[in-house]
C-alpha cells in the first residue's frame, strides 16, 4: 500500500510541531525518518496514527484521502505502529495483548483465546520470530516485547509499518535481528517508515531518508551519504561527532567498590556482587542495555538504596550508611538519569536550581536566609559559563529545552569541589549540539583529575568518552574491558556473553 | 580490576533475576500476639464450664449432635497449638525460608475457636446460625465489594460505594413502599447507585477531578441528603412511604436441608440468590470475555488500550456506572432484605468495609467475595457473643469487625499488586 502525507501542519499553542510536511512511501520500501529529538518526528506519525488531528494537510492511501478520527481508524485502513514505548499491557499474555481491541469471541462475547493463539503462532511461524502465545508480556526479554508488537500489528493485516525509534531499547544483537526483520517485511510487500537519529542504522536498512529538522522537511538524503553529512542535515551545521580526549592522567584508585549488591524490595538481587575501581583522573562507563541494575548501582553510590550488601569506598572512607546528604559533603556529583525527576524542580527557577544542594549554609545561605544578591551573581556567572540559553536566571527550569535543563543540572554539579562524579545517562534525549557540550565538560572533568562514572546505554557515548567500559548484565558485571574494545564484543558483552580468551582486565 | 559473577544461559525467555530471601517478621510477630493474648485471656481470665456448639438446625436432613467441649482444657490445648505454630513461623523466618499461607489460616481458625469455647463457657454456640448472620451481613459488603472490583480494575477509584449503598437503601425504601412492590424498590435502587456513579464519573473522568475527593464528598452528600428527606419527609409518612414490604426467605428444596451449609446458604431471601448469580458473571465477565479484556487493559495501560482503538474515557464512564448500579442493588438488601424500614445512616460504613474487601481480596471478584464473608462474620461474631452474654465488654466487641478489617489489610495483603492505572485520569 502506498503512503502519501500532504502538507501535514501540526500546532501545539504558538508551536508548530510539523510544518506542512510532504512525505510519499511506497510498499516495499524502507523509508526512513531522520531527525534530532524534538524534530517532529513522533508528532507526525501520531497524527498519521489519528492520536492526534492535523490542522492542515491530508493522508493519502493508495491515493484516496483518509479521515482517521482515532487509532482505531488508521489500524482498519491498513496502518500498523511498532511504539518507542511499548503498548502492551504487562499483566496481559502474548496472545491477548495481540487480540486486544479486535477479540475474536464465541457466543455471549465470550473470548475466542485458542483462535487467539493460533493467529500468533502462524504470524509467529511466517517471520521465525520463535514466540510463546501464552507467556505474560512482563516476563519476556525488551527484543521479544518489541516482537510481540510487530505481531500485534500484523495480526490486523496492516500494509504500513512505523517503526518509532525501534532501537532504543535493544542489544546491538536485537538491533541487527530487528533489521533483518525489517527488510523481511519489505520483501513482504510492506511499506515501512523507520523513524530515528541513530546514523548507522539508517544506513544499514533505509532506501529513502528525509530529514526533518524542527518540525519541517529540510531535504531526501541517500543510503549512500557519510555520517557527516547526515549528521550535518540533521543539527544544520557542522557536528563534530568525536570528541577530543586526550590520554588519561591516571592517579591512585578513589572509588573501590567490592562484592557490592543492591537487594530490592521482593529480594532480588537487582545489583550481584559486582567489584571495580576508579582512578582519579579516569573515566569508567558503565554499559549495557537499561534495566540490567545500572539505575539501582548509581543509586546506592548516592545513598539511595535502602538494602545493600558489600562495600562502597570513597578515597578510603566508606560510603555505606551514609546519608545523601553526607555522601554529597564528601564531594559526589550526581548527574541523575532522569533530570524531569531527580535533576531539577521544574517549578523552580535556574537560580534555585543551582543551589538545590548548598541551602544547607553559607555562603547561599546565612541565619537562615538565602543570599539572594550572591545568588544572583553566581547564577549569572554559570549561566554564562555553561552556556545555558534561556532569558536569565530567572526563568522557570521547566521551560528550558532538554538540553539546557541538563546544562543548568551540570553546572550545579561541577560548581562544587568534586570528589568523584556520577552521570548517568548524561546526553539522554539531547541535540547532538548539546551532547557535544556535555562530553566535553565531562572530559575536562576527569582531566582536572577528578574520578568520572558514566552510566549509559548509549553505544556510541560510551566508546567516545571511557578510558575504561564496565558491561552490565542482570545485575552482574560481565567484564571491565579497555575503551578502545570493539563494538561487537561489547554488544556480546550486553547480551551476556562472557568474554573469550584474554581473561585479565585492562 | 576483578571482574566476577558468572550470567551463563541468554537463552531462556524469562529475565528473573537471582533472588535472596528478604526476611520479614511481620508474621511471626502477629501470630505470636495473638497466641500471648490467648495465653493470658485463658490464664487469667480462664473460665471453667462446658462450651456447647449446635451444628444442625432441625430441619437439616441429616442431624449432627451437638458437641460438648470442656471449655478450660480446650483452650489451653488450643493456646499451646497457637504458641507452637507461632514458634514454628519464627523458626522458618529465621531459617530464611517463607511461612506459608496455611499456617496462618489454621492459626486463624484455631484462635477463633478457642475463642469462642472460652467466650461461650457454660453457653450454647449456635453454629448455623452464627453463619446464616454473617452471610445476611456481608450481603451488601459484596455488592459493594463486586461494584469497586469493577471500579477499580477499570482504573477509578470508588470511595462512593458507602454512598451508593445508603442511596440505594433510601430509594428502595421509598419506592417499594409506595407501588407495594419490592422488585420496583430493586430496580430503583440500582437506579439511584446508577445516578450517584453519574456524579463520580462526570466529575472524575470528564472533569478530571481527583477521584478520591469527588467519592468523599459524595458520601457525605448522600448521607446529609438521605437523612435529612428521612426526618423531614418519610418519618412524619411512615406508613406511606417507608414501610416496605420485604422479601421472603425462600428454601431450595434438598440443598436447602444439607447439614450447615443448607440453611446457611440456600434458606435466603431472593436477593441473595441474585448476589451468587452476579459473584459467577462479573467473575466470568471480567476474566473470559472481550469487555472484561478491555476494562482490565484500561484499567492497567490506558495508552495501550487507546492505540488499539478502544475508547478509554467511555468504557470507563459505563463501567463505573455499572459498578454504581451494582452498589445500589446491593444498599436495597438493608430495607428489603434485612431491616425492613429505612433508617439514617443505615449502612454504617459498609461501604468502607467494602473497599478494604476489594483490597484484601487483591482486586479479584471471588476473593473479595470470600473477603466480604470474612468481614460479614466478624460483624455477626460480635452480636452472638452479645446476645449469649460473653464477658468481653461490649464495646470492645463493637470494635471487633473493624480490627479484623485493618489486620487483614494491613497484615495479610502484604505486596499485592493493584491495577497499574487505578485512580490516575487518562488525559490523551
Amino acid at each position: 500500500m502506498k503512503l502519501e502525507l500532504r502538507g501535514v501542519t501540526k500546532r501545539f499553542g504558538t508551536l508548530v510541531a510539523n510544518d506542512h510536511i510532504d512525505l510519499v512511501v511506497e510498499p516495499g520500501e524502507i523509508h526512513c525518518l531522520l531527525g534530532e529529538n524534538g524534530a517532529g518526528k513522533s508528532t507526525l506519525m501520531n497524527v498519521l496514527y489519528g492520536l492526534y488531528k492535523a490542522e492542515e494537510g491530508e493522508i493519502l492511501l493508495n491515493d484516496e484521502v483518509q479521515h482517521f478520527s482515532g487509532p482505531g481508524d488508521a489500524m482498519a485502513a491498513g496502518i500498523g505502529m511498532v511504539h518507542q514505548h511499548f503498548m502492551l499491557i504487562p499483566v496481559f499474555t502474548v496472545a491477548e495483548n495481540v487480540i486486544l481491541g479486535h477479540e475474536p469471541t464465541r457466543f455471549g462475547g465470550q473470548l475466542d483465546l485458542p483462535a487467539a493463539r493460533k493467529r500468533v503462532r502462524e504470524i509467529s511461524d511466517q517471520f521465525g520470530f520463535d514466540v510463546d502465545p501464552d507467556a505474560r508480556v512482563e516476563d519476556l526479554p525488551v527484543g521479544v516485547q518489541q516482537r510481540v508488537e510487530i505481531i500485534k500489528a500484523l495480526s490486523r493485516d496492516a500494509q504500513v509499518l512505523v517503526f518509532d525509534e525501534p532501537t532504543a531499547v535493544l542489544t546491538p544483537q536485537e538491533t541487527d535481528e530487528l533489521m533483518l526483520i525489517m527488510k523481511q517485511l519489505k520483501e513482504a510487500g510492506k511499506a515501512i517508515i523507520f523513524i530515528t537519529h541513530k546514523l548507522r542504522e539508517v544506513r544499514e536498512v533505509a532506501d529513502k531518508i528525509t530529514v526533518v529538522r524542527l518540525g519541517k522537511v529540510v531535504g531526501q538524503a541517500s543510503p549512500t551519504a557519510s555520517n557527516e553529512e547526515l549528521a550535518s542535515m540533521m543539527v544544520g551545521r557542522a557536528v563534530e561527532l568525536t570528541i577530543e580526549k586526550g590520554k588519561a592522567k591516571l592517579g591512585e584508585p578513589a572509588l573501590v567498590v567490592r562484592d557490592f549488591s543492591v537487594i530490592d524490595p521482593i529480594g532480588q538481587l537487582v545489583v550481584n556482587n559486582i567489584s571495580f575501581d576508579i582512578k582519579a583522573g579516569e573515566i569508567v562507563a558503565i554499559a549495557g542495555v537499561q534495566g540490567n541494575g545500572q539505575t539501582e548501582l548509581v543509586e546506592a553510590i548516592i545513598g539511595l538504596q535502602p538494602k545493600v550488601r558489600g562495600d562502597i569506598s570513597l578515597n578510603g572512607s566508606s560510603l555505606i550508611g551514609e546519608s545523601v546528604r553526607e555522601i554529597l559533603d564528601e564531594g559526589v556529583g550526581y548527574v541523575p538519569e532522569d533530570r524531569n525527576v531527580d535533576g531539577l524542580v521544574a517549578e523552580f527557577t535556574i537560580a534555585e536550581n543551582l543551589i538545590l544542594d548548598r541551602t544547607n549554609g553559607e555562603p547561599f545561605v546565612k541565619f537562615g536566609s538565602l543570599q539572594l544578591g550572591l545568588l544572583a551573581d553566581f547564577s549569572t556567572e554559570k549561566l554564562k559559563e555553561f552556556d545555558i540559553r534561556a532569558q536569565g536566571i530567572g526563568t522557570r527550569a521547566g521551560n528550558l529545552s532538554g538540553g539546557n535543563q541538563q546544562k543548568v543540572v551540570l553546572a550545579r554539579e561541577l560548581s562544587r569541589d568534586l570528589k568523584l562524579l556520577v552521570a548517568a545517562q548524561p546526553t539522554r534525549g539531547l541535540d547532538v549540539g548539546s551532547v557535544e557540550f556535555v562530553h566535553s565538560r565531562i572530559v575536562e572533568a576527569r582531566d582536572a583529575g577528578v574520578p568520572v562514572l558514566v552510566v549509559s546505554t548509549e553505544l556510541d557515548e560510551v566508546v567516545a568518552l571511557a578510558d575504561r567500559i564496565a558491561v552490565m548484565y542482570r545485575g552482574g558485571i560481565v567484564g571491565i574491558v579497555p575503551g578502545d574494545t570493539p563494538r561487537d564484543q561489547l554488544g556480546l558483552m550486553m547480551a551476556g556473553e562472557t568474554r573469550k580468551g584474554n581473561g585479565k582486565a585492562a | 580490576m576483578s571482574t566476577s559473577v558468572a550470567t551463563s544461559s541468554t537463552s531462556g525467555s524469562k529475565v528473573a533475576l537471582e533472588k535472596t530471601v528478604v526476611k520479614s517478621w511481620k508474621t511471626p510477630i502477629a501470630l505470636g500476639f495473638f497466641a500471648l493474648v490467648s495465653v493470658v485471656l485463658f490464664g487469667v481470665f480462664g473460665r471453667s464450664g462446658v462450651t456447647q456448639f449446635r451444628v444442625s438446625t432441625s430441619a437439616d436432613l441429616i442431624q449432627i449432635p451437638d458437641m460438648f467441649v470442656p471449655s478450660d482444657l480446650t483452650c489451653w490445648v488450643l493456646a499451646i497449638v497457637m504458641v507452637a505454630l507461632a514458634a514454628f513461623a519464627a523458626w522458618r523466618v529465621k531459617v530464611a525460608a517463607k511461612v506459608p499461607l496455611w499456617l496462618t489460616i489454621v492459626f486463624a481458625i484455631v484462635f477463633v475457636f478457642a475463642f469462642l469455647t472460652w467466650a461461650a463457657a457454660g453457653a450454647l454456640i449456635p453454629i448455623p446460625g452464627l453463619l446464616i448472620g454473617a452471610v445476611s451481613l456481608s450481603v451488601p459488603l459484596i455488592f459493594g465489594a463486586l461494584s469497586g472490583v469493577i471500579c477499580e480494575r477499570t482504573g477509578v477509584v470508588n470511595i462512593a460505594i458507602e454512598g451508593q449503598l445508603l442511596a440505594g437503601a433510601f430509594t428502595s425504601a421509598i419506592v417499594a413502599s409506595v407501588t407495594k412492590q419490592p422488585f420496583a424498590g430493586l430496580i430503583a435502587a440500582m437506579v439511584a447507585g446508577m445516578l450517584v456513579s453519574f456524579v463520580l464519573a462526570a466529575f472524575a473522568i470528564k472533569y478530571l477531578v481527583d477521584q478520591i475527593i469527588v467519592g468523599v464528598v459524595l458520601n457525605v452528600l448522600v448521607s446529609g441528603l438521605t437523612g435529612f428527606l428521612f426526618s423531614k419527609v418519610l418519618s412524619p409518612n411512615e406508613q406511606l412511604l417507608n414501610h416496605p414490604p420485604r422479601f421472603d426467605r425462600i428454601d431450595i428444596p434438598v440443598l436447602g436441608q444439607i447439614p450447615i451449609i443448607g440453611p446457611v446458604l440456600f434458606n435466603q431471601t431472593i436477593i441473595v440468590y441474585i448476589m451468587y448469580l452476579t459473584i459467577a458473571v462479573v467473575a466470568f465477565a471480567l476474566f473470559r470475555t472481550r469487555w472484561g479484556l478491555r476494562t482490565r487493559s484500561i484499567g492497567e495501560y490506558p495508552q495501550a488500550a487507546d492505540t488499539v482503538g478502544i475508547k478509554v474515557n467511555t468504557t470507563r464512564f459505563w463501567n463505573v456506572s455499572l459498578g454504581g448500579a451494582i452498589a445500589g442493588f446491593g444498599g436495597a438488601y438493608f430495607t428489603l432484605g434485612s431491616v425492613g424500614l429505612f433508617t439514617k445512616d443505615m449502612t454504617a460504613g459498609a461501604g468502607f468495609i467494602a473497599l478494604a474487601a476489594v483490597i484484601f481480596g487483591r482486586w479479584d471478584p471471588i476473593r473479595a467475595t470470600l473477603a466480604g464473608l470474612l468481614f460479614g462474620f466478624a460483624t455477626n461474631l460480635q452480636s452472638v457473643l452479645g446476645v449469649i452474654g460473653s464477658p468481653v465488654p461490649s464495646q470492645f466487641m463493637l470494635m471487633l469487625p473493624y480490627v479484623v478489617t485493618i489486620f487483614a489489610v494491613a497484615g495479610l495483603v502484604g505486596m499485592s499488586r493493584p491495577p497499574a492505572a487505578d485512580g490516575k485520569p487518562y488525559i490523551k
